[in-house]
C-alpha cells in the first residue's frame, strides 16, 4: 500500500511549486507512511511534554489531589477505618489513591482534547498533511509518560509517609498494571474530550468521576458496605485494579469471597481490554464524525 | 453537475487555484451550501462576502478537506479534494475564525512544532520560524508564549503558521473577527505582504470594506449559493458607492444644496423632497464633505445633518436580494463622517 512512498525514501521530492502558482521553495521529504506516522506521533508528544517543561506546577496541580486524599484519610479518617484482616490502613489505602490518580487521568486526557478541539489546533492539524492518528495517538503516549511521573512522585511521597512495598518484579507488575489501566482510560478521555462542548465541561466530569471512585474498593472495602453496595463497588473497575495492585505490593487484603474479588489480578488485566474496546471505536467515530 | 466539468472548465483549469461547482452540504435539514460556484484566479485575494450562517466557513471547511462534501466537485491547486486530500493538504494554508495556536508554546515553538508537523524535518522548521517571525515582525515575541500575545499577534503567528510551507493557496477565514482596529491594520497588511510572494487567499469575511481594500475579486453568498461575482467596483456600482448625503431644515433650500452638491458629485444628485434629504455619489470623500459644509454654510443654507454613507454589506444584500442580511437588524441610517479609515468598517455588527 505504501510502497510507492518507500520507493521515494532516498530521493527528496521537490513540492511542485510550479504547478502550485507560489513563490516556495519548500520540499517534502518522502521517507513513507510509518515513518512519518512515528515522527508525527512523536512531535505531537513533545509538544505535550513542552507544556510540562514550561509550566512544571501543572504535575503539581495534577497531583494535588491524590496526595491531598492521602493525607486526609490517612491521618484524619485514618485511625477511625478498619481494614478487614486486620492490616494497616495506610498500606490499604496507597495503592487506592496509585489507582485513582490513573482513574482521574481521564479527566485531564479530555480536558486536554477538548482544549485543542474548541481552540481550533484539532483542525490545524487535520488541515496539514501530517497523519491524522497520530493526533490522538501522540496524546495517548504523551498521558503514558506523565502517568509514569505521576506514580513516581506519589510513590516517592508514599515511601516517606512510611509505606513499604514489596520490590521485585511484584512491584513492577503493580506499575503496570496502574499504566494499563490509565491506557485504557485514555480512549474515554478522548471520546468525552471531542463530545463536550467546552473545557469547562470537562472540568465537570470530577463531579461525575469523583463517586464513581468513591464507589470502589480504593477508599474502604466493599464487604463493609452495604450489601448491594459492596457488590456494586467490587465490580468497579478500578476495584480489580486497586485489590490486584495491593497483593503485588505484598499488602493483600483479607476477605472478599467473591468470584471478581477473588480474581482480582485476572480481571485487573481483563477490564482494561474491555474498556479499550468499548472506547477506541467511540473515539474513533468521534474523531471521523469531524469530518461530516 | 459533474457534467459542467468539461470543455470550459478543463481549458481554463490551470488559471484558477481554487474551483468548485456545484457544492452541496448538508447538515440534518439545513442546506449549509445549495449548488455553491466559486473560481478562483491564481495569485489574486478573492474575497467570499456574506453574513452570518450564508455558507462562508462551510465552503472554506470543505475546501480545506475538513469536511466532506455531499455533492458537486472541488479542485484546489489542480488536485480533488474529496479524492486527493493528502496532496491537497500539502498546499494549502488555513487560518480558521479563531487563532489556532498552542497557548502554553512560544511563538517559536509553536512554528517549530508545525514545521515539523509539516515533516520539513528539525533543521529546516527551526530556520523557516526563524525568517517567518521575522516577515511577521514577531521575532521580539518569539520567545513569549502565546499566552500573552496580543490578538493581532496571535493572528499573525497563525498567519505565519499557515505560511510555513508557503501554500499556494491560503484560506482566511473571517480573519480580523474580534480583532481592535489595529490588529485589523496589521492583518490586512501580512495579507497583502503574501499575495505578493504569490500565494492565491480565498478570504471570508462579514466586512464590504475588509474584501474591498483586500480582494480584487469577490463572490458574494446568501444561503448557501453564490448570489454575485464581481470585481469590488463592479459591486459597488451595483449597490451604489459612497455616497454624501445633505439633509437640509428648510424645503425652500433642497435646489441650493442640489446644486452645491453637484459641484463634488460623480454623478446627478438625488433630492427627496418630503425627507428633505439630497445625496450623490462621491470619489474624494473628506474633500467632497469638506467642500459641501463650508459652500452650504458660506452660503446661508440651514443644515439639520450632513455625512458621507458607505454601502454597507446589508447595502449589498438589499440590492442583491432584496432582503436583508438575516443575521442583522440594524437599521442602516449610519451617517458616517470619520476621516480615520482604519478607525471603522462600515461593516454589519454581527
Amino acid at each position: 500500500m505504501s510502497g510507492l512512498n518507500e520507493a521515494a525514501e532516498v530521493t527528496e521530492v521537490a513540492r511542485p511549486a510550479e504547478a502550485a502558482g507560489a513563490a516556495g521553495v519548500q520540499v517534502l521529504r518522502d521517507r513513507g507512511r510509518t515513518y512519518w506516522v512515528l515522527a508525527d506521533c512523536w512531535n505531537v508528544v513533545r509538544r505535550g511534554l513542552t507544556h510540562y517543561q514550561r509550566q512544571p506546577i501543572n504535575i503539581v496541580w495534577q497531583l494535588g489531589f491524590p496526595i491531598l486524599s492521602v493525607l486526609l484519610y490517612g491521618y484524619v479518617f485514618g485511625s477511625a477505618m478498619q481494614v478487614p484482616g486486620g492490616g494497616d490502613y495506610r498500606d490499604f489505602l496507597m495503592p487506592g489513591m496509585f489507582v485513582m490518580t490513573m482513574a482521574f487521568g481521564f479527566i485531564n486526557t479530555a480536558t486536554l482534547v477538548v482544549y485543542d478541539s474548541t481552540k481550533g489546533v484539532i483542525d490545524r492539524f487535520r488541515s496539514m498533511p501530517m497523519s491524522p492518528s497520530a493526533v490522538v495517538a501522540g496524546r495517548g503516549v504523551t498521558d503514558l509518560i506523565v502517568a509514569c511521573a505521576e506514580l513516581t512522585i506519589l510513590m516517592l511521597t508514599a515511601l516517606a509517609m512510611g509505606w513499604r512495598p514489596d520490590g521485585g518484579f511484584a512491584f513492577l507488575g503493580a506499575f503496570g498494571l496502574l499504566l494499563w489501566l490509565r491506557f485504557a482510560l485514555i480512549w474515554l478521555g478522548v471520546w468525552l474530550g471531542l463530545l463536550v462542548p467546552n473545557p469547562e465541561a470537562a472540568g465537570g466530569l470530577f463531579a461525575v468521576a469523583f463517586p464513581l471512585t468513591m464507589i470502589s474498593s480504593i477508599f474502604v472495602a466493599p464487604q463493609l458496605m452495604p450489601d448491594w453496595l459492596g457488590h456494586v463497588a467490587a465490580w468497579n473497575p478500578i476495584s480489580s485494579t486497586a485489590a490486584a495492585t495491593r497483593e503485588l505490593f505484598g499488602t493483600p487484603v483479607g476477605g472478599g469471597d467473591t468470584w471478581i474479588e477473588e480474581h482480582a489480578l485476572l480481571m485487573a488485566g481483563v477490564w482494561p481490554v474491555i474498556l479499550t474496546l468499548v472506547f477506541v471505536p467511540l473515539a474513533v467515530r468521534r474523531f471521523q464524525k469531524l469530518s461530516k | 453537475m459533474s457534467a459542467s466539468t468539461s470543455a470550459s472548465a478543463s481549458a481554463s483549469a490551470s488559471d484558477y487555484a481554487v474551483r468548485a461547482e456545484g457544492l452541496d452540504k448538508r447538515y440534518g435539514e439545513k442546506r449549509a451550501l445549495d449548488g455553491f460556484d466559486l473560481a478562483v484566479r491564481k495569485g489574486t485575494v478573492h474575497g467570499l462576502l456574506g453574513p452570518n450562517g450564508a455558507g462562508k466557513t462551510t465552503a472554506v471547511r470543505i475546501l480545506s478537506t475538513l469536511v466532506r462534501l455531499d455533492g458537486g466537485s472541488a479542485r484546489v491547486a489542480g488536485l480533488d479534494v474529496a479524492s486527493q486530500p493528502r496532496e491537497v493538504r500539502a498546499r494549502i494554508g488555513l487560518t480558521g475564525q479563531y487563532a489556532a495556536l498552542d497557548e502554553v508554546l512560544t511563538g517559536r515553538q509553536n512554528l517549530e512544532m508545525f514545521g515539523r508537523l509539516f515533516h520539513l524535518g528539525g533543521r529546516r522548521a527551526r530556520r523557516r520560524a526563524t525568517e517567518l517571525l521575522e516577515q511577521f515582525d514577531l521575532a521580539d515575541a518569539a520567545g513569549k508564549g502565546v499566552g500573552q500575545y496580543s490578538g493581532g499577534m496571535r493572528r499573525r503567528l497563525d498567519l505565519a503558521a499557515s505560511m510555513i510551507l508557503t501554500p499556494a493557496v491560503l484560506f482566511l477565514d473571517e480573519p480580523t473577527t474580534g480583532l481592535d482596529p489595529r490588529g485589523r491594520g496589521e492583518v490586512w497588511e501580512s495579507v497583502r505582504a503574501l499575495v505578493s510572494g504569490g500565494t492565491t487567499v480565498l478570504l471570508t469575511t462579514q466586512y464590504l470594506e475588509e474584501a474591498d481594500k483586500l480582494a480584487s475579486h469577490i463572490t458574494v453568498i446568501d444561503q448557501g449559493r453564490a448570489i454575485a461575482d464581481d470585481t469590488p467596483d463592479g459591486l459597488k456600482n451595483r449597490v451604489g458607492g459612497d455616497r454624501i448625503e445633505v439633509v437640509v431644515t428648510e424645503r425652500a433650500d433642497i435646489a441650493r444644496a442640489v446644486k452645491v452638491v453637484a459641484r463634488v458629485s460623480d454623478g446627478e444628485p438625488e433630492s427627496h423632497e418630503t425627507e428633505l434629504r439630497v445625496h450623490a455619489p462621491v470619489t474624494d470623500r473628506v474633500a467632497a464633505l469638506t467642500e459641501v459644509a463650508r459652500t452650504l454654510q458660506d452660503e446661508g443654507v440651514r443644515v439639520e445633518d450632513i455625512g458621507l454613507r458607505r454601502p454597507s454589506l446589508d447595502d449589498v444584500f438589499m440590492r442583491l436580494t432584496g432582503h436583508r442580511t438575516a443575521a442583522d437588524t440594524d437599521t442602516d441610517t449610519d451617517t458616517d463622517t470619520d476621516t480615520d479609515a482604519d478607525a471603522d468598517t462600515k461593516g454589519v455588527a454581527a
